[in-house]
């Protein structure tokens, strides 16, 4: 047995965007146990809905998470709805899917990105992101902002797309998919990117399946599970693959995640053929009474929102499931037996969203 | 340092914001907005910093961080609030955890509101907060160092 010591790391370190901080029990170079402490984000947003009014917190709840931030979005109005038993209009359901989609394509770009600087690869960290950069003007054009977009209403959306607006969008999404394949090619074809991910951070299906993994996490250790499969919004008139792997290492959540990219090129590209011409929203009036819950695939993985109302203009109880949160399970379980220089590659490829977990 | 304006280098930390703000300051640093082209360099290291660009709020489990970040930096330092909530709480104001502004727990010299603010804004506010880093510097020089 080599000399035990224990390195602090974080919450303020260079890889990471966000404050997480984990305390690593090392054996000479070689981690052994980790040791997570959150609570660095935590603001307390859940609390915040008996002081703003229910309409009034979607913007709070938006802002959970500045890249999740139309999911969460959704997922709020969608319980709500159920509370009310509003029917949302179909051309709502479209956009809420067409813009679902642009979130997770934004949201894994900015992921590659990451990765690529985590392991050094500034140029690559630049090129994904230049190409990410195309989709927040799209969402600019469509919503108003580029991360904070507040479209969701209860009941509906609140902005439309018009059909030269789609078609533009989809010769850039064409446009974008070139670029993305030349990218992509490298994440799983170069030889160093692969002595870097190949390997590293294995998580076996029982042990995802033991852990709880969702998402992205999940699918690379080859559970085929994907909230989207359950018809939420547009997606039940969809034709769209659920993208696994087998291999359980960190390029396999790298290969899952470029796929999930391809796949919802495909799935915009269908949801903009098929759009229907209705109404936009549906009045929801007084106020809501009943609890409900809701499911949405996030980028991370499923997120669940759970929605307590009681008659007044104040909600009672609002409870939120983040991917990441579950995730970190899986984190934990994988660091061990990595190099000390491992880590921030590993913390990495479980994409985290530390604000997301903590609100 | 006489000519620390032209090449400051930047640090970032993420108190307890939504990660928009994070994000854009991020996107600044890459192709469409590139500051790098200005010379900013974003560093993981206090030491090496003169601008500290602060995202989010201060609750209580990050006011130790952002303090003793500050009190690495060595002078002349310039601080930079991005986004409303570094600036004065903004949407999460009335939240249990949240302490306020960045301004409650270490000094800021340059404002940056927006919800979450823009890349144009955070460039320009740090091309402020690089005007202020060689007054700082020239006030150093001349030994007023309670200036800086």
């Amino acid at each position: 047995m080599g000399n035990r010591s224990i390195v602090p790391f974080g919450p303020q370190h260079p890889v990471l965007p966000e404050p997480v901080h984990l305390d690593l029990v090392l054996e000479d170079e070689k981690v052994v146990e980790a040791v997570p402490s959150i609570g660095f984000v935590h603001r307390g947003l859940e609390e915040l809905c008996t002081k703003r009014d229910f309409n009034d917190y979607l913007y709070v709840f938006e802002r959970i998470c500045g890249i999740c931030s139309f999911g969460h979005g959704l997922g709020y109005c969608e319980a709500l709805e159920d509370v009310f038993g509003a029917e949302v209009p179909e051309r709502a359901k479209y956009l809420r899917t067409i813009w679902s989609e642009m979130s997770r394509l934004h949201s894994h770009l900015l992921w590659l990105g990451l990765l690529a600087d985590a392991f050094g690869f500034d140029a690559l960290f630049m090129q994904c992101w230049r190409i990410r950069e195309s989709v927040l003007d799209m969402f600019e054009a469509s919503t108003g902002g580029r991360v904070i977009f507040s479209v969701n209403t209860i009941g509906g959306v609140l902005k439309d797309m018009d059909s030269e607006m789609l078609s533009a969008f989809s010769k850039k999404f064409d446009e974008m998919e070139k670029q993305l394949k030349e990218v992509s090619d490298i994440f799983l074809n170069d030889y160093t990117v692969m002595r870097r991910l190949k390997g590293v951070g294995i998580l076996t299906k029982e042990d995802a399946q033991r852990l709880d993994a969702v998402g992205p996490m999940a699918r690379a250790s080859g559970i085929a599970v994907d909230i989207r499969k359950t018809g939420y919004e547009a997606y039940k008139d969809i034709d769209f693959e659920v993208v696994t792997s087998n291999d359980c290492d960190g390029y396999a959540r790298c290969c899952v995640r470029i796929g999930e990219l391809f796949q919802s090129f495909n799935i915009i590209k269908q949801a903009i053929a098929k759009i229907p011409d209705t109404e936009l929203s549906v009045k929801c009036k007084g106020f809501p009474n009943g609890e409900a819950y809701a499911r949405i695939e996030q980028p991370r993985g499923e997120a669940l929102y759970f929605i307590k109302a009681n008659g007044t203009k104040f909600l009672e109880r609002v409870r939120v499931r983040t991917p990441t949160f579950v995730n970190i399970a899986s984190l934990i379980h994988i660091l061990p037996g990595s190099d000390l220089a491992d880590v921030p590659l590993q913390i990495l490829t479980i994409d985290p969203c530390i604000s997301c977990t903590e609100r | 340092m006489a000519n620390v304006k032209k090449s400051p280098w930047m640090m970032h930390y993420d108190g307890s914001s939504c990660n928009g703000c994070d994000i854009e300051v991020l996107a600044c640093l890459t192709p469409l907005y590139d500051v790098e082209r200005f010379g900013v360099i974003n560093t993981g290291n206090p030491k090496h910093a003169d601008i500290l660009l602060i995202t989010g709020s201060v609750n209580t489990q990050n006011e130790p961080v952002v303090k003793q970040i500050y009190e690495q930096m060595c002078n002349p330092k310039v601080v930079v609030a991005i986004g409303i909530c570094a600036c004065n709480g903004g949407v999460f104001k009335d939240c249990y955890n949240i302490k306020g502004g960045i301004d409650t727990t270490i000094p800021v010299d340059i404002y940056v509101p927006g919800c979450a603010a823009r890349p144009e804004a955070i460039i320009d506010g740090v091309a402020k907060a690089v005007e202020l880093l060689q007054k700082k510097s020239d006030a150093l020089k001349e030994g007023k160092a309670d200036e800086a």
